[in-house]
């Protein structure tokens, strides 16, 4: 090793220095500002940044000397040397932060039904517990899954070792602390007041060097790749850094009241910040939620189907179609707003050729089975990725059609939103998340197999029958609160007070939280079945032997 | 530059630019010369470097 002129992956190198070094001074910053804050929460925020920089000074120190005194991990089966450490971390923070997050959508959708639940506490309140639960899905388990389905995929299919040797491990350690400050400033109160956007400036700041990190990382791997041509779930996955990362940095320009005050007052004023929150918004959904999990489709149904895409053309049309049109839809979330008429016929336009490139992915996602319809019947794990598919051809054929102002009138502010929201978020994000690390965890612990098919079997419908009782009851609902809204008596007055509807509402309330609660076993579940692969277990009767090579199938030992 | 011309401009030259970048996306797709490197790609996730994969790795 002495004579090589690269060092042992995780020796310090100057790198590791100049990062200790950058660590010491934020922890100085961080420690000042501590000091120097008459607010709270600051002081509890510069605090986790002290804990965070120190730990990961002892962290590079550890890693040198653990390095020198173990051997480096062997490489895989085609000769290289992978980076999976962060891929594992964040594996496993995808499951927990989903957990926590599926669990804070079960306390507030229970809230709505029985208000007492609310305890009159403030950091139990509604308010601040909704913007926990969408962050904690979209940012900490969405997020998490993405960046380890990311950074394992580009790896596999560039055919080189992951860039950076700190770099990786920052991102995802980084993103951890971006969760923490968010989750908890919520909980304290503490908001910038912008949907999906809430974090105030300096955990906004925070997040802008941990993406450039990951940009960073991501194209430096990119551009060290074996292969000449970049496979196609890596062009998603890069839209999806790239655009977050310009949507993020417009989105929270603002001006902070001083150093140590955690209030900042955003740049943007009236209409022109209702306009940029939501092509934030409506981006978020399309380059968070749809691209970058459209990469994970790319990947993980072809390697679980093992056979190719459908149509390798299609996913090109599919990407350049849908970057160039999802951009343009956010003005729909303003319709009858005091946006411009034509900034509104346009967000509804561009929603509703978002069909074209939707139904076109969906189509060859579904149709990379075709010849091997059978692998639905015989392999949960295909099951679940097919159904998101499915959801996700269900969700973008729903949304276009809410974006038409004529049932945006009626859909807007109802519930039919939540429901249509959730058909793509539990549907597509969560199903082909679970597909996907059902996939990932057996490969990355290095696993013959999961502990148990059985159990993703009962995870699948468990969850299914959850997502159909959620969106059944938020569509009856949601028509039901648009319909009485927009009820006139004979005299012209309106025939509903609010507050009906409100009480109209309860049944279907009760309803939906029963589908998150099932959704919620049906992760727990699952968390099982990961923990008891990760320890090596295989359930008793479900053993799996190779077939003979070019046979295509496993067959059970003893299946029943 | 004020608003009346960069929205004329946006609405025109830009309209022309995002239309030429599409084409030359849609046909870089279609293009007959390019079907080889793209049936090599699509193989792409399907090497096999896994303990559970079956067959022999390419490298």
């Amino acid at each position: 090793m002495a004579a090589s002129k690269e060092a042992a992956p995780g020796t310090l190198t100057a790198a590791s220095f100049g990062v200790g070094g950058l660590f010491v001074v934020g922890a100085l910053i961080s420690m000042f500002i501590a000091a120097g804050t008459h607010d709270g929460v600051m002081t509890f925020h510069a605090t986790l940044f002290i804990l965070f920089f120190v730990l990961g000074i002892f962290a590079i120190g550890k890693r040198h000397f653990d390095a020198q005194e173990n051997p480096p991990e062997p490489p895989a089966r085609d000769g290289i040397a992978y980076h999976d450490g962060p891929i594992r971390v964040a594996t496993i923070a995808a499951l927990f932060w989903g957990i926590a997050g599926f669990l804070a959508g079960l306390v507030i959708a229970l809230q709505l039904a029985f208000p007492v639940l609310n305890f009159d506490l403030a950091f139990l309140n509604f308010g601040r517990l909704r913007p926990l639960h969408t962050s904690a899905v979209i940012f900490a388990f969405g997020g998490n899954a993405l960046i380890a389905t990311s950074l394992y995929v580009v790896q596999r299919t560039c055919k080189t070792r992951i860039a950076g040797d700190l770099a990786p491990w920052f991102v995802v350690w980084g993103y951890q602390l971006f969760i923490v400050l968010a989750a908890t400033g919520y909980l304290l109160g503490v908001t910038q007041g912008k949907e999906y956007a809430e974090p105030e400036w300096y955990v906004d700041l925070w997040l802008t060097i941990v993406w450039v990190t990951y940009l960073l990382v991501f194209l430096f791997t990119l551009a060290k790749r074996k292969e000449p041509h970049i496979y196609v779930a890596n062009w998603f996955y890069l839209a999806f850094i790239v655009t977050i990362a310009m949507l993020h940095l417009v989105n929270n320009a603002a001006v902070p009241v001083s150093l140590t005050s955690p209030k900042s007052y955003i740049i943007w004023s009236g209409v022109q910040d209702a306009l940029i929150q939501w092509w934030y918004g409506h981006n978020a959904v399309g380059f968070f939620l749809t691209a970058g999990f459209l990469g994970m489709m790319y990947y993980f149904v072809p390697k679980r189907a093992e056979r190719p895409v459908y149509s390798y053309r299609l996913s090109i049309v599919h990407f350049w179609a849908l970057i160039f049109l999802y951009i343009w839809a956010g003005p729909h979330h303003l319709h009858y707003t005091a946006l411009p008429d034509w900034a509104q016929t346009l967000g509804m336009t561009f929603s509703i050729m978002l069909w074209m490139p939707s139904w076109g992915g969906m189509i060859n996602g579904l149709m990379t089975l075709s010849g091997a319809w059978d692998k639905l019947r015989t392999d949960p794990v295909i099951r679940m990725l097919v159904v998101s598919i499915a959801f996700y051809g269900m969700s973008t054929f729903e949304g276009p059609v809410m974006s038409i102002k004529a049932v945006n009138s009626l859909s807007h502010y109802t519930d039919w939103t939540i429901g249509h929201v959730h058909s793509g978020a539990l549907g597509w994000v969560g199903f082909v998340t679970f597909g996907a690390i059902y996939c990932l965890v057996p490969w990355l612990w290095n696993r013959k197999q999961l502990y148990s098919l059985a159990l993703v079997n009962w995870h699948f419908w468990i969850a299914t029958l959850g997502i159909v009782l959620y969106i059944t009851a938020m569509w009856v609902s949601g028509i039901l609160q648009g319909l009485m809204w927009r009820a006139y008596d004979s005299l012209g007055f309106l025939e509903y007070s609010f507050v009906e509807s409100v009480e109209a509402m309860h049944p279907f309330y009760v309803i939906r939280a029963i589908g998150g609660g099932l959704f919620l076993i049906g992760a727990l579940i699952m968390a099982y079945n990961i923990y008891m692969t990760i320890q090596g277990h295989v359930r008793e009767g479900e053993a799996m032997e190779p077939a003979p090579a070019g046979d295509g199938q496993l067959a059970a030992v003893g299946a029943k | 530059m004020d608003y009346e011309t960069f929205s004329i401009f946006a609405g025109t030259w830009g309209l022309v630019l995002l239309v030429i970048m599409f084409t030359a996306a849609i046909a870089y797709a279609l293009w007959p010369s390019n079907k080889e490197m793209f049936e090599h790609a699509a193989q792409l996730p399907l090497d096999t470097d896994n303990p559970s994969d079956k067959g022999e790795p390419r490298s």
